[in-house]
């Protein structure tokens, strides 16, 4: 009978995905993996739908994303901005805190650093200095407008969902009247022709590593070395440990005798210092200047790579380079294949809700096992603990 | 006997049994109710009655087994099926909206309308009559939030009679209110019967089954372990067939030998969340090697008082001082270190974090000592191996200490909170429920602890809302009311009824008359 | 008298004597009325500036001097402020005076606007019209949270369930609609609105089905609009040559549009304006008087409660969400089909959030979220009015950027400060499971 056929079909099948998962250790990948898939599907069937043939589309994608040494560039100087905003998500996340406000963090953080990087003094401080002092001073933005809410959530029950989304509007208002104001005169380059700062200082630029469509430069490596320490953090120092204890229990916390206000501050102002980061190193690697609308979206994209990454601060690196790839290659497809580059969106909105809504995934792929964990934040509703 | 076998059944129930994951809380379980009764169904803390009533009620669908109310099979398929059966269920935690107004509590689910509107006028009206034919006063327009917790039992009693309930399901309704406040429910209770209801009393208290079944049916591990007669059986008859073998009631405890005070309290006052000062000018004197039992009636400070003294909450007036050192303002890992401990009152919320491994709930509140950190980096191996040696110590049913700590049940639980307090120097103990919601051998286990611990030379300042764990363990007792102590008693001296009084009025019976 | 009462007596004497908020605000407004008296009113000038209620070129029209106006108000103040220290029993006369003063701060600005400004004189009924069609959107979109929130499920959604709809029942439009017919144009608004509720379905699904993060199920809602309506603009919008459109026509409502003054501004209007108003009161209505409106909110606070009545906590909460997204469909219909005529990308620009802010400043109530949208309605149009008006201190022009930071910053401070920890509804956020 074809039945039993199938039966066994399938049961090979997955004994031969099993041989595959076991061999190399992916079981905690799987979901991801089956999103990432189940995503494209449904794009594809967009995609048809317009009439193009999906394969000629994605290969276009593809090719976008990696089909020469400049695009592989393009797209991993394109994901860098990422790896900061969804290390702040992650960050807050394991807090139990839910920072919908790096959007305003990179805000603060870009122009705080192309502020100092266009102090005059700046000119004659060799990079060696220069490009800590502006990177620093993006973190120290970042950190100060992650405080703000932080500070309002320990102190007054103030939930930080709320407190950000505002912080965010007035942080886009506020560097809007800085770079675009003319008189008075404040930070605007008045001889360019869009609102933005002028250039920082040369010495203050990060050096370039490729040529390429965003230009690729070292940020790269400076955002990956802090996944790295985050995850050293998180994994192995008491301070991670209280970070994670209050994100999951923050009674248990009190009881145990972790300051839980001094960890929610702390997890918001550092939450808010790597999105900070990621701006200066925007600013002082790819643009130059800071120009408000350049990180649009890049906080908010950041909660579903903190998502499709679990938190994990190894996971967003590569999570943070399929997100920038597929911004990056998208414009290939539309020019060859004549797809909306929206594609993409959608197929990334598609891969937040698999993996967030796991049951689905689970059930499509007949996956065994129990829904894995949830990242728990914000689960208490608005006004807070 | 002969005269409840005359009566009709109203509700049978045959073969029922319900799993969830992993447990099976009820097996094969037969019981009927008998028209105009009191059939009390005793059993310990997770022995499957709530389970049986939920699955009676509708809440839970039962794997087997059929229900036949008033003779006649049904298929429960949702509260509105028992309701519509006139069965009511007063459940163990109030099933109320604080912010809504006592009448829209009542009609919430059977809403009186007019047009499409809803109609109060016409809903205050019939509460008010329900409350008179059952003397069950409460204002139907205040907030049930601004209501005691006696009247908010009221009100759930109103609830299942303004559905004209005539089966009522009461799931230990008397575990709330002080031994007066009982012989009052119990008067309540009988005036429902003579209307005509018929009810099941859910409780593990012995002394109440006798003093208010018709009829006992006792489960014990999901099973039902035997019926009795309330006129022949006694306490320690109930009690065997409760826990299936012999029960010790007195806790083994030696005299108590107190040294100097080491626990001083002055003039506490303290806020709850909502801003109310519910303690209020708490003073008291707990010496080395002696238990200090706080008894009272819930919500009269007790929680406020126990999270002040350890640090969790600041207080707004009087001070506290532990081994000699002014600890009024210290925050909680200060009064830890001064060498106390504190098992608390919720062990879900405060003691443990759920999804944490055994290993690490046992070091949460020394997990940056030197010996399991250098300087901030965690020490994976030590906390490990402390872990095992602990858990084989305190006898912690459990397959490794990787597991989290979720995957236990309660008893073992609270072994790993006790594990964790008791270990090194502790001088002073808060101990806030110790046994809530436990099996018998855990009790046992942790009392013993309790003991001695306090043998070796401790304080130990113990709050229960059980009066028989207060009376069984305490050296000296104190009558917690509004905030304040009462009065003290030698545990040896007090009295149930001395007690319960105080706990009820605040006042003993001589100065009432006083003044 | 017993112990225990007199205890009860004391204890609530001693809450009453208790520092609150409203004594704070108090302080706040007795310090605004000094430094409006000392410190702006001296230094404003002293000719005269006029409010018109009417177009030119015969107005009715207020004159006044900003530094008396100023002095006014500033006596207001410092008697709101003296106000709010009276004792507890009086509570409503506090209350009473601070929302006096809070209201007056509108005329407040205004006029030391116009003092600042070259130009003698300014129209305050459109500047409220404007305002209130500039609430339209949020007004509507915080009665989507609401429903949503009382039910139970926090919804940050609003934002992708407005666009959606306003992409939707655009592209419906440009398919339909050659002939530029208006019947055309109200199926397109109808399924914006059918667009609305079905991303809000989704949200539901996501929410209460597979109990994701409710946080999360909202950023998934908002991501997926923004790439679906922009693949819809560019695939079938633009292609369609329709890009452009009608938008719904302007009318007076009967009977009231006769009236003086107000009658050509404010009740000469376009229907999905005035919907709105239809909107927040029948929310009102059906969530507080009917017997459904009742589950919803029993839902919000206590499911497991509603469950032991009977009441399928479940399906109310569906049924909640997606009534909810039926509105944010209107108010997505209002972008596209109203204010203007076509769709543009990310054309809701962070409405949804603001709505979302106004619904918490109105502390989940209809009518407080109304005032809430109100609020943010009033700043922006004010913001452009200044501009128009040119208003400087000194050399320094007041940025519009400012003004509408302002309502934001408003918020900021009511959920920091004024906001009780106990306001949302309880079991918001908290996936339910019915019990089995």
């Amino acid at each position: 009978m074809t039945g039993s056929g199938n039966n066994r079909l399938d049961r090979s099948l997955a004994g031969f995905r099993q041989r595959i998962v076991d061999a190399w250790s992916l079981q905690p990948l799987l979901v991801p993996i089956y999103a990432i898939i189940l995503s494209f599907i449904i794009g594809g069937v967009l995609i048809a739908i317009i009439g193009v043939n999906p394969f000629d589309a994605y290969w276009a994608l593809v090719r976008g994303m990696f089909g020469s040494s400049d695009r592989i560039a393009g797209s991993l100087a394109r994901s860098v901005p990422f790896i900061g905003s969804a290390l702040a998500l992650a960050f807050a996340f394991k807090a139990g805190l839910f920072n919908i406000g790096a959007e305003g963090q990179l805000l603060v953080g870009g122009l705080t650093a192309a502020w100092v990087g266009t102090w005059a003094w700046m000119t004659d401080t060799p990079g060696i200095f220069a490009i800590p002092i502006v990177l620093l001073a993006g973190l120290i933005g970042g950190f100060v407008w992650g405080w703000i809410p932080g500070e309002l959530r320990a102190r007054t029950g103030a939930h930080e969902v709320i407190s950000t989304i505002m912080l965010n509007s007035i942080a886009l208002f506020g560097v809007r009247w800085l770079v675009n104001s003319r008189d008075p005169l404040i930070l605007r380059d008045t001889t360019a022709s869009v609102p933005r700062t002028q250039q920082i200082s040369d010495t203050a630029i990060l050096p370039e590593l490729a040529d390429s469509n965003p230009n690729l430069h070292m940020g790269i490596f400076v955002m990956i070395a802090v996944c790295f320490l985050l995850w050293f953090v998180l994994r192995r120092t008491t301070f991670g440990f209280e970070t994670i204890t209050v994100g999951l229990n923050p009674h248990a916390s009190h009881y145990a005798g972790i300051n839980v206000n001094r960890i929610i501050v702390m997890a918001m102002a550092l939450s808010g210092a790597f999105a900070g980061l990621a701006a200066a190193s925007e600013v002082s690697g790819t643009n130059q200047f800071f120009q408000p609308g350049t990180f649009a979206f890049i906080g908010f994209d950041g909660i579903a790579i903190a998502l499709l990454a679990r938190a994990n601060p190894i996971a967003i690196i590569p999570a943070s380079i399929l997100w920038g790839s597929l911004l990056a290659g998208a414009p290939l497809m539309q020019q060859e294949a004549d797809v909306s580059i929206d594609v993409v969106r959608i197929i990334q909105a598609m891969v937040l809700l698999f993996v967030a809504a796991d049951a689905i995934v689970r059930y499509l792929f007949r996956m065994r096992g129990e829904a894995g964990p949830h990242i728990e934040a914000a689960a208490t509703g608005w006004s807070g603990p | 006997m002969s005269t409840a076998d005359e009566r009709t059944p109203v509700l049978e129930v045959f073969g029922v049994t319900k799993t969830f994951p992993g447990v099976v809380a009820n097996e094969d379980v037969d019981f009927t109710l008998h028209q105009g009764e009191i059939h009390c169904l005793l059993g310990e803390n997770g022995a499957g009655k709530s389970t049986l009533m939920n699955v009676v009620f509708g809440l839970y669908q039962p794997d087997q087994g059929t229900i036949k109310v008033r003779g006649e099979q049904v298929q429960m398929e949702g509260v509105h099926d028992a309701i519509d059966h006139g069965i009511g269920m007063v459940h163990q935690h109030f099933q109320l909206i604080p912010v809504f107004t006592v009448a829209e509590n009542v009609i919430l689910g059977d809403e009186l309308t007019n047009g499409p509107f809803l109609d109060l006028k016409e809903a205050r009206r019939r509460i008010r009559e329900i409350e008179e034919k059952y003397g069950l006063a409460v204002d139907p327009d205040i907030k049930v939030g601004d209501l005691s917790v006696g009247e908010q039992q009221r009100v759930e009693l109103v609830k299942a009679l303004f559905r004209e309930a005539d089966i009522l399901i009461l799931d230990e309704p008397t575990a709330v209110l002080t031994p007066g406040e009982v012989d009052d429910f119990f008067g309540v209770v009988r005036s429902l019967v003579d209307q005509g209801k018929s009810i099941i009393f859910i409780t593990h208290k012995l002394r109440e089954v006798l003093a208010v079944a018709d009829r006992i049916t006792v489960l014990r591990g999901g099973k039902v372990a035997g019926t009795a007669d309330p006129k022949t059986a006694t306490q320690q008859s109930l009690a065997n067939l409760m826990v299936g073998r012999d029960v010790v009631f007195q806790v083994e405890k030696g005299e108590a030998k107190p040294g100097e005070p080491v626990l001083r309290i002055k003039n506490l006052a303290v806020e709850d969340d909502r801003g109310v000062q519910t303690v209020n000018g708490f003073s008291v004197e707990v010496r080395a090697g002696e238990i200090f039992g706080i008894a009272g009636v819930e919500g009269n400070g007790q929680r406020e008082l126990v999270e002040a003294v350890t640090g969790m909450r600041h207080n707004v007036g009087g001070t506290v001082e532990i081994l000699g050192i002014n600890a009024t303002k210290l925050p909680p890992r200060k009064i830890t270190e001064l060498g106390t401990a504190h098992i608390p009152e919720d062990r879900n919320k405060h003691g443990l974090v759920g999804s944490y491994t055994i290993a690490d709930n046992l070091v949460l509140n020394r997990y940056h000592h030197e010996s399991f950190a250098r300087r901030w980096i965690r020490d994976h191996h030590a906390i490990h191996k402390e872990a095992e040696s602990l858990v084989k110590q305190y006898d912690v049913r459990t397959p490794a200490v990787q597991v989290p700590v979720n995957t236990l049940s309660g008893g073992n639980q609270q072994k790993v909170i006790v594990a964790r307090e008791l270990t090194g120097e502790v001088e002073v103990l808060f101990v806030s429920q110790p046994t809530r919601g436990l099996d018998v051998g855990s009790i046992e286990f942790i009392h013993n602890q309790i003991i001695a611990l306090r043998d070796r030379g401790a304080a130990v300042l113990l709050v229960s809302a059980e009066l028989d764990e207060i009376l069984s363990l305490s050296d000296r007792i104190g009558v917690l009311y509004r905030g304040r102590l009462v009065g003290t008693f030698e545990g040896k001296e007090a009295t149930r009824e001395q007690l319960g009084y105080l706990m009820a009025t605040g006042a003993t019976p001589e100065s009432e008359q006083a003044s | 008298m017993t112990a225990a009462t007199v205890e009860e007596v004391a204890q609530d004497m001693a809450s009453a004597r208790r520092f609150g908020r409203q004594h704070i605000v108090g302080i706040i407004f007795g310090v605004l009325g000094v430094v409006l008296m000392a410190a702006v009113a001296p230094a404003l000038t002293s000719e005269t500036r006029a409010f018109a209620f009417e177009p030119p070129p015969d107005p009715l029209q207020w004159e006044f001097s900003p530094s008396t106006l100023v002095a006014v108000i500033g006596i207001v103040y410092l008697a709101a402020a003296g106000l709010s220290f009276l004792p507890a029993q009086y509570r409503r006369i506090s209350f009473l005076s601070q929302l006096v003063a809070a209201i007056l701060a509108i005329p407040l600005i205004l006029g030391i606007s116009l003092a600042l400004s070259s130009a003698p004189v300014t129209n305050v009924t459109n500047l409220l019209d404007e305002s209130l069609v500039l609430a339209t959107p949020i007004a509507l979109g915080a009665m989507t949270g609401l429903w949503s929130e009382r039910s139970g499920i926090i919804n940050i959604g609003i934002e992708g369930m407005m666009l959606g709809a306003a992409g939707v029942g655009f592209m419906t439009y440009a398919l339909l609609g050659s002939a530029n017919s208006v019947g055309w144009l109200w199926i397109a608004i109808l399924i914006a609105i059918l667009a609305g509720g079905l991303l809000a379905a989704l949200h539901a699904v996501l929410s209460i089905k597979y109990q994701i993060n409710q946080i999360v199920s909202g950023v998934v809602i908002n991501l997926f609009a923004l790439g679906l309506t922009g693949f819809l603009r560019s695939e079938v919008i633009v292609p369609s040559g329709n890009s452009k459109g009608v938008a719904t026509a302007e009318f007076g409502i009967p009977i009231l549009k006769e009236i003086p003054i107000v009658g050509d501004t404010i009740f000469q209007g376009r229907p999905l304006h005035f919907m709105m108003y239809a909107v927040v009161f029948l929310t009102w209505l059906v969530m507080f008087r009917t017997a459904w409106g009742l589950r919803v909110r029993s839902c919000g606070e206590n499911p497991h409660a509603a469950e032991t009545l009977g009441i399928n906590v479940v399906k109310i909460r569906y049924q909640a969400v997606i009534l909810g997204g039926f509105i944010a469909g209107l108010a997505g219909a209002w972008f596209s089909m109203e204010a203007q005529s076509g769709f543009e990308d990310n054309m809701t620009n962070a409405a949804g959030f603001i709505a979302l802010a106004a619904m918490i400043f109105g502390k989940w109530t209809p009518w407080g979220a109304f005032a809430g949208a109100l609020l943010f309605g009033f700043a922006r149009a004010l913001g452009s009015r200044l501009q128009f008006l040119d208003v400087e201190i000194g050399d320094f022009g007041i940025p519009s950027e400012f003004l509408q930071m302002l309502p934001f910053l408003v918020t900021l401070v009511v959920v920091a400060g004024a906001l009780g920890r106990a306001v949302a509804p309880a079991a918001e956020g908290q996936p339910y499971s019915p019990s089995k």
